[in-house]
């Protein structure tokens, strides 16, 4: 047991996989000597060797392509996207290659891929470095899609996308690689440290995908978040006083709807929180779902808090990221309806 | 210069949009074909450093003449046996096509392709690679399912997308799937092979194993990005690859030149990339052996990657969606001043004695009577006119290794 922030946690599981299996290997932009932009591969190359953890072209969608090719050998790709914003030029390799190869060669080819990609805000990185892309992915069959938002989760959670047979897109909120954000801008983060989820084990672990975590328990609405909106709705909870149930997603997709159905049935209120723009955006699968399966059992309308359905705004970076205030003002509405 | 200038504007700008030679009416005119004579062309060794042989982009490697005649550096010295391989395996490529096209004619499939007049390409092909060797083709490159000897009744059955389709009925007609005969999933989304070849090529060297991949691309895709990443990684990587560009002149509607060849050749794409190119005469089936095996000698030496450009010609339409009396003059393909590879090779055999015109019709009359029966075999199990396609739960299957909750749930709101 060691205590890790995300990213140290997210190298700890990729050394754990490249110590496991001769078959999985690294690659991405800057990934190799100098370990990521991030820094979630520093090491690595130098521990595993050159061609374990090495750097490419900037060409995201050759990256993927090459993963295919990779995959149809018998290899067991970790491709990192330095920033989820970078992940558009490889959307054709991911939807119409990656996602379908199993469905339409009937199982002779596989893509057991985990596609990597520091994802969302709260970094003043405007429009391209900000962006939540799950929702394009969540869309796509073929895919499993994943967001961890704590180090012990993203350790578990990497390791079990790596060693699932089918692709995952596995997003990292970058926010809070070094610490739990609650969204309080104006507030020092504390660091992981100081969370009980910053104890990892060294070794090989997995937390098993499609499975909710419950992050607080509770009985007068039920929140569905994931990432750093986790630690967003945490802080807003307290802070509207209210005794809310908060599920952590961890798999999107396949989502654990069982867990979803529990929690609402249980609570008869349902809020969704995520940064990505509102429209079309995750949190429409959701709503829909809990619409479909719980409408006898709610109580107030299911409100979404998301981001605006504008592009990324640099000087705007607190106005548009949905915070704990616009939180708690939603979680009170749906108290109050 | 071709500018036409504005007329109240003598020194305006014009933009060019390239068009072919000539469009349906016009005289053939094949003045932009660059050609070289057979045998004019130097055979470099495979370890030679690529910026001494940066020509072969410009010059076109042939080893028959119009006497059929092997001729030159080039010519592989394949034994009378590998060429009448090659040459039944052509043959029954075009057999096979001519057989598909009228089921689909016969509404019996939806869709479907010939590669009539590129065979050697991919039948040539197969004969210089290893049969472990792996192929990533377009969709016309059944020519080497045929050569490597996938059932011929398989591919029917997938083209038929019956209850016996490999692809469970999953996939669009043509477009197989063969892993135990080193075939790669074709996609109808073009160009995204090229890239993937070369990712299976470095994972070949990654393990240091000794297997090379072979990719194929069209004229008309070679602009999209796959292309560029696919020879961009293959010059980092070193990878054990070979990437072929078939210049079959058209895709669909249009001429190579709206791909970008108009000032230079496809095979120049290489050499700004650090590769080395070669041009070779598509129908010339000994001209495709040698090229390609120069090549994969190449890559197996851990030498790298090389273009090729096989300039063809696609003798029928894109597919049975398109009609090229539309776009191009109908006596095109018969002027192809390259000729037809299966008559090119055959001639040759006769030309050294090893052949004969009656044994060619003989063997024509053999493989038609092969396909036939086999088609009756496959239309016996089902058709896509007749229904009889897969069970409707394979299309449930497959999307994940395991069946996830809501594709359950969703197969039982169809009633399955």
């Amino acid at each position: 047991m060691a205590t890790m922030n995300m990213i140290q946690a997210l190298n700890s599981a990729m050394d754990v996989l490249l110590t496991r299996d001769p078959n999985v290997l690294i690659f991405g932009e800057d990934v190799g000597f100098f370990g990521g932009v991030f820094r979630a591969t520093e090491g690595l190359q130098k521990k595993h060797g050159l061609e374990r953890c090495f750097d490419t072209p900037i060409a995201e969608a050759g990256l993927i392509g090459i993963s295919v090719g990779m995959a149809a050998y018998g290899l067991r790709p970790i491709v990192e996207i330095q920033f989820a914003d970078y992940i558009y030029p490889a959307y054709d390799q991911i939807v119409s290659e990656v996602a379908r190869l199993r469905y339409r060669s009937a199982g002779q080819f596989t893509a057991p891929i985990t596609i990597r990609s520091p994802y969302g805000g709260g970094i003043f990185g405007g429009q391209t470095h900000s962006q939540s892309v799950e929702a394009l992915f969540t869309h796509v069959a073929g895919l499993k899609v994943v967001i961890p938002s704590n180090p012990y989760d993203a350790k578990g959670l990497l390791i079990a996308s790596v060693e699932e047979d089918d692709p995952v897109v596995f997003l990292e909120p970058k926010r809070i690689y070094n610490g739990p954000f609650d969204g309080h801008h104006d507030r020092p983060v504390s660091p992981w440290s100081k969370h009980p989820a910053s104890e990892v084990p060294d070794g090989h672990y997995r937390v098993p995908l499609g499975k909710a975590a419950v992050a607080r328990e509770g009985s007068d609405v039920t929140v569905l978040a994931y990432g750093t909106m986790v630690h967003v709705v945490l802080a807003a909870v307290e802070e509207a006083g209210v005794d809310a149930e908060v599920i952590d997603l961890r798999t999107l997709w396949p989502v654990d709807i069982e867990a979803i159905t529990g929690s609402v049935r249980k609570t008869g209120r349902c809020v969704i929180v995520h940064e990505a723009t509102r429209t079309s955006g995750f949190g429409a699968e959701l709503s829909a779902l809990v619409q479909e399966r719980c409408f006898y059992h709610l109580e107030a309308p299911i409100l979404r808090v998301a981001g605006w359905d504008t592009p990324y705004p640099h000087a705007f970076e607190w106005e548009y990221f949905p915070g704990p205030a616009r939180v708690a003002a939603a979680l009170k509405r749906t108290m109050e309806a | 210069m071709t500018s036409s200038p504005h007329p109240l504007r003598p020194n305006a700008l014009s933009l060019r949009i390239p068009e072919p030679k000539a469009r349906p009416g016009e005289k053939l005119d094949f003045g932009n074909l660059r050609l070289s004579a057979a045998g004019e062309v130097a055979r470099p060794p495979v370890d030679i450093d690529h910026t001494e042989i940066r020509d072969l982009a410009y010059r076109l490697i042939r080893v028959l003449d119009d006497d059929d005649r092997a001729l030159g550096p080039w010519a592989p010295g394949l034994s009378v046996e590998a060429l009448k391989r090659g040459l039944r395996s052509m043959m029954l490529t075009r057999a096979f096509d001519e057989r598909m096209y009228r089921a689909q004619r016969q509404g019996k499939t939806s869709f479907y392709m010939k590669c009539r007049g590129e065979e050697a390409v991919a039948v040539a092909q197969a004969e210089a690679l290893s049969p472990d060797d792996m192929c990533f083709p377009t969709y016309r490159q059944q020519g080497l399912l045929i050569a490597r000897g996938y059932p011929l009744l398989e591919m029917m059955n997938q083209v038929l997308s019956n209850e016996q389709d490999p692809l469970k009925g999953r996939q669009l007609p043509v477009l197989y799937s063969a892993r135990e005969f080193g075939f790669f999933s074709i996609s109808g989304n073009l160009g995204t092979q090229f890239s993937q070849a070369v990712g299976w090529a470095m994972a070949s060297a990654f393990k240091n194993d000794r297997r090379v991949a072979s990719a194929w691309i069209g004229d008309g895709s070679t602009a999209e990005g796959d292309f560029h990443h696919a020879l961009t990684f293959a010059s980092v990587y070193r990878a054990p690859a070979i990437l072929n560009v078939v210049n079959n002149q058209w895709a669909i509607s249009s001429f190579h030149g709206i791909a970008g060849d108009n000032d230079s050749p496809f095979a120049s794409r290489a050499t700004g990339y650090g590769l080395p190119a070669l041009r070779v005469d598509g129908n010339d089936f000994l001209a495709v052996y040698a090229a390609t095996r120069w090549a994969v000698d190449r890559a197996r030496a851990n030498l790298g990657a090389t273009l090729i450009e096989h300039v063809t010609y696609r003798a029928e339409g894109h597919s049975t969606s398109d009609d090229p009396s539309q776009y191009r003059p109908v006596e095109e393909a018969a002027g192809w001043p390259l000729g037809d590879p299966v008559a090119r090779l055959s001639r040759h055999l006769i030309a050294i004695g090893e052949w004969s015109d009656d044994a060619h019709a003989a063997l024509e009359k053999e493989l038609v009577e092969l396909v036939r029966a086999t088609a009756r075999q496959s239309e016996a199990i089902g058709t896509l006119a007749t229904g009889s396609k897969p069970s409707v739960r394979e299309m449930f299957e497959d999307v994940f290794k395991e069946m996830p909750w809501h594709i359950r749930e969703q197969r039982q709101e169809l009633g399955i």
